[in-house]
């Protein structure tokens, strides 16, 4: 069974280019629009690994960390921060509300799958 | 998806970002201090730099990200949001608007106004900030090359050839909030075997006993051993997540790496191989955690990548749409027909049929309603792109500018849409020129010293109202008519009323700015304007209050391809005149018919006089006079005001499909286009205005204007 990637961000063109990266390196994509809808993909599709942008409409990046580390899904799955600032405060933000690791956008194929691989195990 | 298409959705989804970002402008003008605006103005910046980035368009990425950091200060409250600071975001999305175009269209933006945006910009920012943006211009190659995405190397990449191999001794012990954020240490442990040869031993000193075991806790620490050539900043970066959230330490040993011992522990040993499990789905039995209502029983996950947004949309090249409508053109020909012949038929009893017909005609006329609606879009984005043409002229002439847009979800025709905006622009242009009197005439007036200016569209009886309306100082037609005969459109000794002498500024080459403005004075008059509505089958008129303020109306039909018209004869031959220009038909009481001189005739309608417009004879057909007792219609000509033209019979009401002319023939002055009839004949279109610019000596008319120039948006 191929690993269940949850992308949340408001950018469908970032969600296209993490469909297309993720779908080619044989994960299974889910992508949701915001973090309203990001944390109810979460239950529905119970992903193996999460990604989400910070800055969204409804709930950001750090809401939705926090609701699936401390709500009622209170999971342990990889969540990945996807952010155009690379600032070390916002790394220990994200890590603080419970984020696995990070990518800074732009990014490219390769290091977004092997980001992924290092967190989930899955295998290309 | 190929990587062209995903940039298309990218600049597809970058205009609709503008457009959020230009009413999320237009609201902060309202109130600034309401966050949820200023964040959507933030986020719409922000997630235009983000693709941009992915597509390494860096000066794209270089603005949006100063644009943003400047939005940021006023989302964090550290800058207030004065006039001045309102206007500069108002440019600066008319800048990113530009550099998305530009980006699109792959050329060169305007370098000029970017770099003075950028330094006003730049002027809110601290030194540090503004140090932050040379770094992110000193990078751009960064993007093109190895984008800098990830802080992290690429696992696999061996080094080629032999270096010296070195054994790295490292000791590591997760705090529980590493197992909590979600970090496995296996995994760790596989990207580190990848660098080298890696033998893992787990401590398990500080196991406690069974019933004092905490399942959230971490106990194990591990100790590992790496044999590799990769440099200690690697290591480093294998654990860069997990920095802060563990003790980790390496060293280098100082020990021969072959003195490896080859008999380590395997890291399957069940115990090293299973972290405690710190999801309390798992050990049910050992978490009082109460269980959320999170899992669902079944699981329903149908793949799909845009579940809400804003409503499901599908893209259709136009071509087809186009297609589908010539398609049902010719299926309301083909109705026509079939009435037709069943009519020839003359069969008796036939109503249900009559019936079944009249079903086929509404069902064929709701197919090509739907069908227009699929060509059909809000005029908002072509309002919006005025807000900034506003802004713009205000700037350009230093007067204060309001634009109110009214009914921006009314939907027109595409190509209208497309066609419209260069009229439209001009014509606000010349509002804010022409239209209103600068801020402190106005103070003196007793008004506004922001002059106002109303864009409004409706749909009214089947056709598209589009008004441009200002509240300045209206038309001063006393000076419209000096100019008019100063350069000879008029003649000194005519008497004109109020309505002509506005009219007299469609006329080509008409300017009534004493020195050519820099704003609005480009050559364009509003005779373009008028030739580029004719030419959509609408026309514009004028209402002016001296004091209040002048409103120009566009009336255009809703559709291009279709319309309806009265079949009416001329001189024998068949020919349909647009119903939507009509506005009275009249069958002539001789009474009520005088001659004026030689060829002029006038009725009296309700009292006053109309001229009438042999239509026969100005479209030069023989048998002039045929139509003589024929009917009248009553006509709102631009140049001429109420005219009746005189046809021969009015013989049916239908909805024709309109085919032009023009392309496959050539122009005929009167006539606008051709159509097919239900009888399989081919028959033209006229054009009131064009026809009653015919007549041979022109009762009202100025001498006659120079030539039509030409079309610039034909």
């Amino acid at each position: 069974m191929s690993t269940k990637v949850l992308a949340i961000d408001d950018s469908r063109t970032i969600r296209n280019l993490l469909r297309v990266s993720l779908e080619g390196a044989g994960f299974e994509y889910h992508s949701a629009c915001d973090g309203v809808e990001g944390v109810e993909q979460f239950s529905e599709v119970e992903p193996d690994v999460v990604i989400t942008d910070i800055n969204m409409p409804n709930m950001d990046g750090f809401g939705v960390i926090e609701n699936l580390r401390s709500g009622p899904n209170r999971t342990t799955v990889p969540i990945i921060v996807l952010t155009t600032e690379s600032g070390p405060d916002l790394k220990a933000r994200a890590r603080e509300a419970g984020a696995t690791g990070w990518i800074v956008k732009p990014f490219d194929d390769a290091s977004l799958v092997s980001v992924l691989r290092r967190l989930t195990g899955h295998v290309v | 998806m190929s990587n062209s298409s995903i940039r298309d959705t990218f600049f597809e989804e970058c205009e609709e970002l503008l457009e959020a970002l230009v009413e999320g402008l237009a609201a902060m003008e309202e109130n600034a201090s309401d966050m949820e605006v200023v964040n959507a103005v933030f986020r719409a910046v922000h997630s235009i730099k983000g693709g941009a980035g992915a597509f390494a368009l860096d000066r794209l990425v270089n603005f949006a990200h100063t644009f943003e950091t400047v939005m940021d200060k006023v989302r964090s409250k550290q800058l207030d949001v004065d006039e001045q600071l309102m206007m500069l975001f108002h440019r600066s999305g008319d800048q990113l608007a530009d550099l998305v175009e530009a980006a699109r269209d792959g050329r060169e933006p305007n370098a000029e106004s970017e770099a003075a945006i950028l330094k006003e910009l730049g002027a809110y920012l601290d030194d540090a900030e503004n140090e932050e943006e040379l770094a992110f211009d000193a990078a751009p190659l960064a993007f093109d090359a190895a984008p800098m995405a990830i802080d992290l190397p690429e696992a696999e990449a061996e080094p080629p050839g032999e270096p010296e191999q070195r054994r790295f001794d490292i000791r590591f012990r997760p705090s529980p909030a590493l197992y909590a954020n979600g970090h496995e240490p296996l995994l760790l442990f596989d990207a580190l075997a990848e660098l080298g040869t890696l033998s893992v031993i787990a401590d398990l000193s500080r196991l406690p006993e069974f019933d004092s075991f905490d399942p959230e806790d971490a106990v194990i620490d591990w100790r590992l051993t790496l044999q590799t050539s990769e440099d200690e900043t690697v290591l480093h970066e294998v654990f860069e997540f997990v920095d802060a959230l563990c003790e980790l330490e390496i060293e280098v040993s100082e020990e021969p790496a072959e003195s490896l011992p080859a008999d380590l522990p395997e890291p399957a040993d069940p115990i090293a191989a299973a972290p405690p499990p710190p999801d309390p789905a798992v050990p049910a039995a050992l978490t009082t955690e109460p269980q959320g209502p999170a899992q669902k029983p079944a699981k329903q996950s149908p793949p799909r990548d845009e579940p809400r947004g804003p409503r499901p949309t599908l893209r259709v090249d136009l071509d087809r749409v186009d297609r589908l409508i010539n398609t049902v053109g010719e299926l309301i020909i083909n109705q026509a027909m079939i009435s037709q012949r069943i009519e020839e038929l003359e069969l008796p009893a036939v109503a249900h049929l009559t019936n079944e017909l009249e079903a086929y005609k509404l069902l064929a006329r709701d197919i090509q309603e739907g069908v227009m609606a699929i060509r059909a879009q809000p005029v908002k984005p072509l309002f919006q792109r005025m807000s900034r043409i506003v802004r713009e002229a205000a700037e350009a002439t230093g007067k204060k500018v309001k634009l109110v847009t009214v009914g921006d979800s009314t939907e027109v025709d595409k190509t209208v849409i497309e066609r419209l905006a260069d009229p439209l622009t001009h014509m606000v242009r010349n509002a804010v020129d022409h239209g209103l009197e600068r801020p402190d005439k106005r103070s003196e007036l007793g008004k506004d010293p922001a002059g106002s200016i109303r864009l409004s569209a409706s749909h009214r009886s089947g056709s598209v109202f589009i008004e441009i309306a200002d509240d300045g100082a209206g038309l001063n037609r006393t000076r419209i008519l000096e100019k008019a005969i100063e350069k000879g459109l008029v003649s000194p000794e005519a008497e004109l009323s109020e309505q002509e002498i506005d009219n007299l500024l469609f006329l080509p080459g008409f300017s009534t700015a004493s020195e050519v403005s820099n704003l609005s004075g480009r050559g364009v008059g509003m005779d373009v304007v008028k030739n580029a509505v004719a030419a959509l089958g609408g026309r514009v008129s004028i209402a002016s209050t001296p004091g209040m303020g002048t409103t120009f109306t566009i009336v255009l039909p809703l559709t291009l391809a279709v319309m309806d018209g009265f079949v009416i004869s001329i001189a024998d031959q068949t020919m349909v005149i647009p119903i939507a220009s009509i506005i009275e038909t009249i069958r002539p009481n001789p009474r009520d018919l005088h001659c004026i001189g030689t060829d002029g005739e006038v009725i009296s309608v309700r009292g006053a006089y109309v001229p009438i417009v042999d239509v026969a004879r100005n479209l030069g057909l023989s048998g002039e006079g045929a139509d003589s007792s024929g009917v009248l219609l009553l006509v709102s000509t631009e140049g001429q005001g109420l005219t009746a033209l005189r046809v021969g019979a009015i013989h049916d009401q239908r909805q024709v499909v309109i085919k032009s002319l023009e392309s496959n023939y050539g122009a005929i002055a009167g006539v606008s286009a051709a159509t097919i009839l239900g009888d399989g004949k081919i028959a033209l279109i006229l054009d009131p205005d064009e026809l009653v610019k015919l007549t041979p000596a022109a009762l009202f008319l100025p001498p006659a204007p120079p030539p039509k120039p030409e079309l610039r948006h034909a």
